[in-house]
């Protein structure tokens, strides 16, 4: 026992870990957007050309340019308000009122949240779109309708439909935590009902709204796939910045990538200047008040079957993806159902492997950025955590940042500066390459775990790691035997978010995949572009049931905590 | 299975926090196999020392050393020392036996020789039986002691426990208390405890360090505390005591005093102990413990006051006397209630000279 010398690992090695890790963090995340806006300005780009304001004079100046800036606002603001209005008032009828079924329809309800945007869209399209089956299904019925689902009143119903869950949640969540008391009390002073909805319940869910409008917001700013699809001629920033791209105007995408991060900046400073508080813990336990019963049968049997056919309506698009992908190709043409329905599409998907490819494709890249982001936002949490100073909120700031940037930002900033061999600026030819698309899955899943895998180390006593030490255990075994353990829900919960949402990525992939990295949500899109819709709905329905099942995954194994 | 204890000495040791000096130059020695008890106020620096010595912390000067070797720079998986914790720290993830084998699995011993400890330390603090129990399914005590074999298993040279009581029911403490004092007892190992608890400090400490403001009142037995504390603090800190300001009359011999209670100069003088720098005409601070003295309700020769409260322990009556000059003092009566109220005197019972200490600049009520 008689022990003298160092101490077991080098001391500076240690003392160089947060910085090594930063380092790494500050290279993925924070260059690439520093290389985009330098380029922009036509700073370091390959061509060569002194520094210059041209670009961003003809964005200011160019009405396309503004216009796509000022509807991207527009859009959010209606799409959180839409959201809200359809979020809240669900929220709180499944969780203020006893209603038959209320558990099974409550987490119904809640299912778009696990669904990849891109699905989502494509099956609205299928069931709203201009030759869906409601516009066959009411012109078979000898009504002369037909309509265009088209341009910004398309791209709001996509995002209300899809971003309520996001108030739904926050609002339940709100709900079960608060104290049934404070209503007893407020009771007991003779305040009325809505007193007490507006005095009482209302004030103490603004933490969860405000978190709920902070998600939607930033959400719908970065939103692509429902504007891809449904925009037309209306463009957003993020559509915009993905034409030019392709259109070859390259500096033009970089001041429009550098202006919608701004954007996004400057919203998320804004509305956490408003709301100084806010945050997406959902705040303090109590014993949340008992549930409403509905005493007369009529009403229950009204209120079961009005929730069964809001829960229908809102998976109606994806019953209809099911339907579609189940019709063979070139056997629907005129009637107002498919006259056919068979496993086609998904022997065509299964038996070829080029069909199979972007599927596996799809899995792997998110595995891996699931993985490395696990791991990063480990060694990030312990070390910023047990730091603190500097470059303890460096390395935590680093791993959030990528949630406030639109993944449109992050694709092109990845673009942008990995498509130029420098290694000494920290520059490499990545774009067109194996490596470009999981890496930039990684930046976006850093947040998704990071957030979860922080909370949790938070939670977890410090002294715990200490007793560990003082038993003699060293710094790997205490953190395989006393950490891990411990952080595995936080760590599952992340991941599982992480793996989920990479899994359908679209936004991301469509700036930087390769024909051979190509991941489901690309074949879908070429799919759709070549009339091959059954194909297109099989890959849809491949991406509902692989995220469900992560999702139902997780769910499980993180405890249930929705 | 008692292990000879070995020494642990803090020399002349300094820590800050940022701008905050936590401790300032303490030093202090614990003899081999000795409980020490480290008591003072929250932010006295009593946890920090506890924290360095087990390596949770590094210190800015000075020398830590147990066995006279020094350990300041041995990381904690390496000085040998096993900890207490406050809030036990037990892992969650583990059953109790895998918590208690923790420390010895890191040791590469045999599965044999690990299993035979675990069932020896759980004996020791009498939970054999539960080895395979679930951390969340034990009370507190039991929690306690699974933590305390958890220290003890890989045969620490120190023991140190940090508030061990804190964490537990009141009806529950007196009892954990004698049974800690056993086991550790049993094992002879060197023991540091940290409590601001003085009652905890007092049954299971042989000696005390009274700690405050970074530094050490006064170390000793817990009889000299409470008779002769070197400060004001201590003689406030340890037991109860009412402080009357004074001027000194006369000096005798030794450390006797006769002390005037400044305000009332027509009552008889107290007989008083203090310092030989306490010189005739200074004015001090007397300790006066409500055992010291006692209340009469017949007048007679004494400081005249008036009963303001009584509280009733069982044993004794305490009883709070508003005196003529203002400020208040405790008296204890032996015996049941006796219901006093109303204008008394109070006067110093012979044998019991209080402690007296230089008057603070500010001399409270």
């Amino acid at each position: 026992m008689s022990a003298a010398g160092a101490g077991r690992g080098a001391p500076q090695l240690r003392s160089l870990m947060p910085w090594l890790v930063l380092a790494f963090l500050v290279w993925l995340v924070g260059y690439p957007l520093l290389v985009v806006a330098a380029e922009a300005f036509g700073i370091g780009s390959p061509g060569g050309g002194g520094p210059t304001t041209e670009a961003f004079r003809s964005f200011f100046t160019r009405p396309d340019e503004w216009n796509a800036m000022w509807r991207t606002l527009w859009i959010s603001v209606l799409s959180t308000l839409a959201a809200a209005a359809i979020g809240v008032p669900l929220g709180f009828l499944f969780e203020r009122n006893e209603i038959p079924g209320r558990r099974l329809l409550g987490a119904l309800v809640a299912l778009p949240v696990a669904l990849p945007p891109l699905v989502g869209v494509i099956a609205f399209l299928f069931l709203y779109g201009e030759s869906g089956l409601a516009a066959r299904g009411l012109q078979s019925l000898g009504l002369d309708v037909s309509w265009r689902l088209t341009g910004a009143w398309a791209i709001l119903l996509v995002h209300a439909y899809s971003m309520y869950v996001y108030f739904y949640l926050f609002t339940r969540a709100g709900l079960s935590g608060q104290d049934g008391a404070a209503i007893e009390a407020a009771q007991s002073l003779g305040a009325s009902r809505s007193q007490i909805l507006f005095r009482v319940t209302l004030p103490r869910l603004r933490p969860a709204l405000a978190g709920a409008t902070l998600l939607t917001f930033m959400t719908s700013l970065g939103s692509f796939s429902a504007p891809y699809i449904f925009g037309g001629g209306f463009r957003v920033m993020t559509t915009q910045i993905v034409a030019s791209k392709l259109n070859g105007e390259l500096r033009m995408a970089y001041v429009e990538t550098t202006m919608l991060a701004l954007l996004a900046f400057a919203s998320l400073l804004l509305l956490r200047k408003i709301d100084p508080g806010l945050d997406l813990a959902s705040g303090a336990r109590g014993t949340p008040p008992a549930r409403r019963r509905l005493h007369s049968r009529g009403a229950r049997i009204g209120a079961a079957a009005g929730g069964w056919v809001l829960a229908g309506v809102l998976l109606l698009p994806h019953a209809t993806l099911i339907l579609m992908s189940l019709v063979p190709p070139n056997t629907w043409t005129v009637e107002a159902f498919p006259p056919v329905l068979g496993l086609v599409n998904y022997g065509d998907l299964l038996s070829s492997t080029e069909r199979l490819r972007p599927a596996l494709n799809s899995i792997w890249m998110a595995a891996a950025a699931t993985l490395a982001a696990v791991v990063v936002g480990v060694m990030a949490a312990r070390l910023s955590l047990r730091r603190g100073g500097l470059p303890g909120r460096a390395l935590e700031a680093m791993m959030t940042l990528p949630w406030a940037i639109p993944g449109t930002v992050f694709a092109l900033a990845l673009a942008a500066a990995m498509s130029v061999n420098a290694p000494w600026v920290g520059r490499f030819v990545l774009v067109g390459t194996l490596w470009i698309l999981p890496l930039a899955y990684l930046v976006r899943s850093l947040p998704l775990t990071g957030r979860s895998i922080f909370a949790g180390l938070r939670q977890l006593d410090p002294r715990l790691e200490e007793a560990a030490a003082s038993l003699g255990a060293g710094s790997l075994r205490t953190v395989l035997q006393i950490v891990l353990p411990l952080l595995r829900p936080a760590v599952i919960a992340g991941a599982g978010l992480a793996f989920i949402t990479m899994l359908g990525d679209f936004v991301t992939s469509i700036v930087l995949y390769t024909y051979d990295t190509r991941p489901i949500s690309i074949e879908i899109q070429s799919s759709l572009r070549i009339q091959e819709t059954g194909i297109a709905a099989a890959y849809g329905v491949l991406l509902m049931v692989l995220s469900a099942a992560a999702f139902i995954a997780w769910d499980d194994r993180a405890g249930g905590r929705l | 299975m008692t292990a000879s204890g070995v020494s642990v000495r803090f020399d002349d040791v300094s820590k800050a926090f940022d701008d905050t000096v936590v401790l300032a130059g303490v030093s202090l020695t614990v003899e081999p196999g000795e409980i020490f008890a480290l008591l003072g106020p929250s932010g006295s620096g009593k946890t920090t020392m506890l924290r360095l010595l087990a390596g949770f912390e590094q210190l800015d000067r000075g020398r830590l050393l147990i066995a006279d070797e020094a350990v300041e720079h041995l990381p904690p998986a390496r000085r040998g020392v096993g900890m207490l914790f406050q809030s036990y720290a037990l892992f969650p993830h583990l059953s109790v036996a895998e918590n208690v084998a923790f420390g010895l699995k890191v040791r590469s011993g045999t599965q044999g020789e690990t299993e035979a400890r675990v069932a020896e330390m759980l004996e020791l603090v009498r939970l054999s039986g539960f080895e395979q129990r679930r951390i969340a399914e034990l009370s507190g005590g039991q929690q306690q002691r699974v933590a305390l074999a958890r220290a003890l298993a890989p045969r620490p040279r120190v023991l140190l426990l940090d508030e061990p009581l804190s964490n537990l029911d009141p009806a529950l403490r007196e009892e954990t208390r004698a049974d800690l004092r056993r086991t550790v007892k049993q094992t002879g190992i060197t023991t540091v405890l940290v409590t601001h608890e003085q009652e905890e400090a007092f049954e299971l400490g042989e000696r005390i360090g009274l700690l405050n403001e970074g530094g050490l009142e006064q170390v000793g037995g817990p009889a000299e505390l409470y008779r002769d504390p070197a400060s004001r603090f201590v003689a406030t800190f340890v037991g109860r005591c009412s402080v009357l300001a004074g001027v000194v009359k006369e000096r005798h011999g030794g450390d006797e005093l006769t002390v005037h209670l400044a305000s009332q100069p027509e009552a008889p003088p107290w007989r008083c102990r203090g310092s030989g720098e306490l010189a005739v005409d200074d004015r001090v601070d007397v300790c006066v413990r409500p055992e010291a003295v006692r209340l009469e309700t017949g007048g007679g020769p004494g400081l005249p006051g008036e009963i303001e409260a009584e509280r009733f322990t069982g044993s004794n009556s305490f009883y709070t006397v508003r005196l003529a000059a203002g400020p208040t003092v405790e008296v204890a009566m032996p015996g049941t209630a006796a219901g006093l109220s109303g204008a008394c005197v109070v006067r110093q019972l012979a044998g019991e000279l209080p402690s007296t200490f230089a008057a603070a600049a500010e001399s409270g009520p």
